[in-house]
């Protein structure tokens, strides 16, 4: 949140930059997130500093490379693989993926089940984003938090932990049962409405955590003046709070709707009848299908990018938001009237069970004796059994630091390069022409992995990288213990590069020229201004690129190899053996890691402020 | 030999020009001010100096040497920010060494050197403070501090009062004064304050658009001012259209007013002689009207309406209207006059500035547009 605060506030200060620390006294809520937050367009950066930088030429060289190598060669290897048919160019593959049903039928749910997606999880995150940055009651910091909750579940578990709760043998479901003696289950948890649900659930966040740090912004001052002028409050609201909040709202809907677009646990576990694409692409993987798997992968990546590039478009086209933030500081009204204050306690009191309760079932589960749990409500018996399986039983507790490793990797992999990356894109406005064009192709290029679902980064990775090709310089990655780390820290780069960047971004450039004027070279200014700065931040989102690595599950079931698998797979084999206890035992302990991990995360950015 | 010399030096931001054809000589020893409007060039200019900008043409010459693209840690200047720039991830002892590390000097001499520049700055015993800790004052004396630490064969200041309330800007004045002149340093001062660069300033520039328009003492800035420009955006002026009438010849001419058609005696000095006939802008300073209510038998008198009596504390400001030529005065007391009275206005001819005859005029009719 705060490098969205701060970023913005800071838009229009390219003279004055020193009013820069007068509004970072915005409130923390839900610390931890800022990544979210940096993916709200914001209206133009600080204007770095003007030192030359000679080492910039090594910089870009590393740069350019990667960017070369795991972005733009897989992915035109992918292009170019689905263009050709039988050794020569022909676009029969297109007319024959267009022409079969199936993938029509997969496409148009994709991208309907992305739109409604957008729909719901913006009427449940927007208002209650309201609710919690407007109004004051009893327990709000709590509830607040505890919105949050759902980001930090990997898909596959929050997928797992549903079926344990809402499935049609799940608690929900055999309580009903129970309690109505009926004869069979009363649901069942398959297709659209259960990955509407599920997908709210687990994406709604966006919303909510976006519009909160919007909210944030808006200048309080600006509705009183319309207040003043003798706007109702409904006018206020539709003429100026909502257009503060748009670019917010552009930025959740179009991370919500690639989110679903590359969902992928959901659909596999309990889609029923319903095809999405990606779910379509690991199916003509698992036939054999090659030629399908890539005309669809290029399908889904074209849809994903043009959403990305709609986003860069919109970028930087809404330029007040960052207008007036000289306002009054906006404070939470106090919700007097105590029924009121009782309806919205109990609201966010139910709310908020609503979103533990998945992972409270996953620890139950968890302690469950395995094979024990059949008809019964609750499991009957419990016992640490799992727990003491997983760390005992050889090659169980491997997957664990097996994960433990390969995401390790990744996220220093892409801490290290974030460095390089953020010092080439955080550049300014001012440098015009080649350079700043530069600039925005390396951005622009750095975000396409983030914005591609995990599946087109691994068939791509997996196809690019299957076979030695000296003429290319690709080498096999495919087999080997490589490919997960590396397509960990290309899905997840983009994360670290943009926390870096935003940290960057929030240093007054004066300082390094100060430096700059002090005698310092650019090392100096580098080890003793930038890096001593940064460095929290950058810490942060390289936690956060290291917590999601270690629930991927998406790329990884595609990929992984049998000696070497990470926890997800683990997960995803011990359910298909019903083992449930065992499985979530592990997720148990992966929420476990990427709470503490989280809470590191948070301290750090705390630190930072 | 000049001390710091800029040779047309010319800089644009894309479209925007920034500086244009700008040329400033500045002497060892001298407090020379840039002052002008924000978003005159004055800035750039100064950061050009410091190395943090390279122009686009032009040369800028330092003790002799070319240093128009030497990088800004090779020049030695210290360079106060207007938002100070202070380390937030150092304290005040850290900050203020900061230059002295980075020239690798022997810890004994940092410790000596960071103690005596907080001792000038009237910071002793503040070494172990967090600058956010300080108030904005202390800050401002941890900046300078900063850089005269360097021993900077120049010190360049970026507005670094602006974040001053009143009080403590003009008691820091003072003590900015007192310290360059002890230490004998040569400083280039950027502010858009005029009373702040008269006070400071031996020398001034003033800018307009990238241009200098001006360059000289305060006193030949105000009393002298070169045109139309200068003369309005250094503290209030009566600015009056005129053409002349009488025959060029040194000492004395006669104008006559666009407005009112009042005719005006002037001193003329050989630099202003024009052609008969010629429009020009005559320019007198508001405290130097007189007024009576009683008739003064003077050159220069005119019959006028009281139009608006303004109580600013110390002096009062009368608006007058002289038969369609709007003058205002400023006096310590209204003296009975009230709105609506007659009264007689004397402008002392040897007050009148006659402005750069074409130029002041052009000037007039674009700001006007």
């Amino acid at each position: 949140m705060r490098d969205e605060e701060k970023k913005a506030a800071g838009g229009k200060q390219s003279a004055v930059s020193g009013k820069r620390e007068s509004v970072s006294n915005k409130n923390p809520t839900s610390a931890g997130f800022s990544f979210l937050s940096s993916f709200i367009p914001h209206p133009s950066s600080l204007i770095p500093s003007q030192v030359p930088h000679p080492s910039s030429l090594i910089l870009s060289f590393v740069v350019f490379l990667v960017l070369l190598y795991g972005v733009v060669y897989p992915n035109l290897h992918v292009l170019v693989a689905s263009l050709l048919r039988d050794g020569a160019w022909s676009v029969g593959n297109y007319v024959e993926a267009l022409s079969s049903r199936t993938v029509q039928e997969s496409i148009a749910s994709s991208i309907g089940l992305s739109l409604l997606t957008v729909l719901l999880c913006a009427l449940v995150g927007v208002p209650l984003a309201f609710l919690f940055e407007r109004y004051a009651f009893p327990a709000r910091r709590l509830f607040a938090t505890l919105a949050t909750l759902p980001l930090v579940l990997p898909p596959l578990v929050g997928t797992v932990a549903f079926i344990f709760l809402c499935g049609e043998s799940g608690i929900l479901a055999r309580a009903v049962q129970w309690a109505f003696d009926l004869r069979s289950a009363p649901w069942s948890l398959r297709g659209w409405t259960a990955l509407l649900i599920f997908h709210t659930y687990t994406m709604y966040p966006f919303f909510y955590v976006l519009t909160g740090a919007g909210l944030r912004l808006t200048d309080a001052g600006l509705s009183e003046a319309a207040r003043s002028l003798g706007a109702q409050p409904f006018t206020v609201l539709r003429r100026v709070v909502l257009p503060q909040l748009t670019p917010s709202l552009i930025a959740a809907a179009l991370l919500t709707f690639m989110t679903s677009m590359a969902s992928f646990s959901a659909p596999l576990l309990f889609g029923g009848g319903v095809r999405v694409l990606t779910l379509e692409i690991y199916n003509a993987r698992q036939r054999g299908d090659g030629a399908v798997a890539l005309t669809e992968t290029v399908i889904l990546a074209i849809i994903s990018l043009c959403a990305l590039l709609f986003f860069q478009r919109y970028e930087g086209t809404r330029r007040f938001v960052a207008a007036a933030m000289k306002g009054t500081a906006r404070r939470r009204s106090p919700i007097k009237s105590g029924t009121t204050r009782a309806v919205a306690v109990i609201c966010g009191s139910v709310f908020s069970i609503a979103l533990a309760l998945p992972v409270a079932t996953l620890v139950l589960v968890s302690f469950a004796r395995e094979g024990g749990w059949t008809t019964q409500a609750l499991p009957p018996s419990y016992t640490l059994d799992n727990y003491a399986r997983l760390l005992t039983e050889g090659g169980t507790g491997e997957v664990i630091i097996n994960s433990l490793l390969m995401s390790g990797i990744a996220a220093l992999a892409a801490l290290c390069w974030s460095f390089c990356a953020a010092s080439l894109v955080a550049g300014g406005k001012r440098s015009s022409g080649v350079r700043s064009r530069w600039r925005r192709v390396v951005s622009l290029l750095v975000l396409v992995p983030w914005a591609l679902p995990g599946t087109v980064v691994a068939i791509s990775i997996s196809e690019a990288y299957g076979e030695t090709n000296p003429l290319t310089g690709s080498f096999i990655l495919v087999g080997t213990f490589w490919i997960l780390p590396v397509i960990y820290f290309l899905r997840f780069m983009p994360l670290v590069v943009r926390a870096v960047q935003a940290s960057m971004e929030q240093i007054d450039p004066a300082l390094e020229e100060a430096a700059g004027s002090l005698g310092a070279h650019w090392w100096q200014r580098f080890w003793r201004v930038r890096l001593p700065l940064i460095w929290h931040g950058a810490l942060a989102g390289a936690l956060l690129a290291f917590v999601i690595a270690l629930g991927e599950y998406v790329a990884s079931v595609l990929v992984f190899v049998p000696s070497n698998r990470p926890i997800s797979i683990a997960i995803a084999s011990e359910m298909r053996d019903f083992r449930l206890g065992t499985a979530a035992a592990y997720g148990v302990i992966l929420i476990f890691i990427i709470a503490a991990s989280m809470a590191i995360a948070a301290r750090l950015e705390k630190r930072r402020r | 030999m000049t001390f710091l010399s800029l040779q047309n030096i010319s800089k644009r931001y894309d479209a925007t020009v920034a500086v244009a054809d700008l040329s400033l000589a500045i002497e060892r020893g001298e407090f020379f001010g840039l002052l002008g409007p924000s978003g005159c060039g004055k800035t750039t200019t100064l950061r050009m100096i410091a190395g943090l900008e390279t122009p686009d043409r032009g040369v800028i010459q330092f003790d002799g040497r070319d240093i128009t693209r030497l990088s800004p840690e090779r020049r030695g200047f210290g360079m106060v920010f207007q938002n100070y720039a202070l380390f937030p991830h150092l304290d005040v002892f850290e900050n203020v060494a900061f230059g002295l590390r980075a020239r690798r000097r022997p810890k004994a001499e940092i410790t000596e050197r960071v103690k005596s520049a907080l001792q000038l700055v009237q910071l002793p015993g503040y070494e172990r403070r967090r600058t956010g800790e300080l108030s904005g004052g202390q800050q401002q004396r941890v900046a300078i501090a900063r850089a005269i630490s360097i021993e900077p064969a120049l010190l360049l200041f970026d507005e670094p009062l602006s974040n001053l309330d009143v009080a403590l800007r003009e008691e820091t004045r003072g003590e900015l004064r007192e310290l360059v002149a002890r230490l004998n340093l040569t400083a280039v001062y950027v502010t858009h304050d005029q009373e702040e660069a008269f006070a400071l300033c031996d020398r001034i520039c003033v800018m307009s658009e990238g241009r200098s328009l001006q360059t000289g003492t305060p006193r030949e800035l105000y009393e002298r001012p070169a045109e139309a420009l200068v003369a309005r955006f250094l503290g209030r002026n009566n600015l009056i259209k005129a053409m002349r009438l009488s025959a060029s010849h040194v000492r004395s001419a006669t104008f006559k007013t666009l407005e009112g058609g009042h005719t005006l005696n002037v001193f003329v000095r050989k630099e202003d002689l024009s052609p008969l006939n010629s429009a020009a802008t005559l320019a007198i300073r508001p405290e130097y009207l007189r007024l009576s209510k009683t008739e003064i038998v003077e050159d220069n008198t005119l019959q006028a309406t009281v139009r608006e009596i303004n109580f600013t504390g110390a002096t009062t400001s009368i608006k007058l209207d002289a038969g369609g030529l709007a003058l205002e005065a400023l006096v310590i007391q209204a003296d009975g006059l009230s709105v609506g009275d007659a009264c007689m206005v004397m402008l002392p001819p040897q007050h009148i500035t006659i402005l750069g005859m074409n130029k002041g005029m052009r000037d007039e009719r674009r700001d006007e547009g």
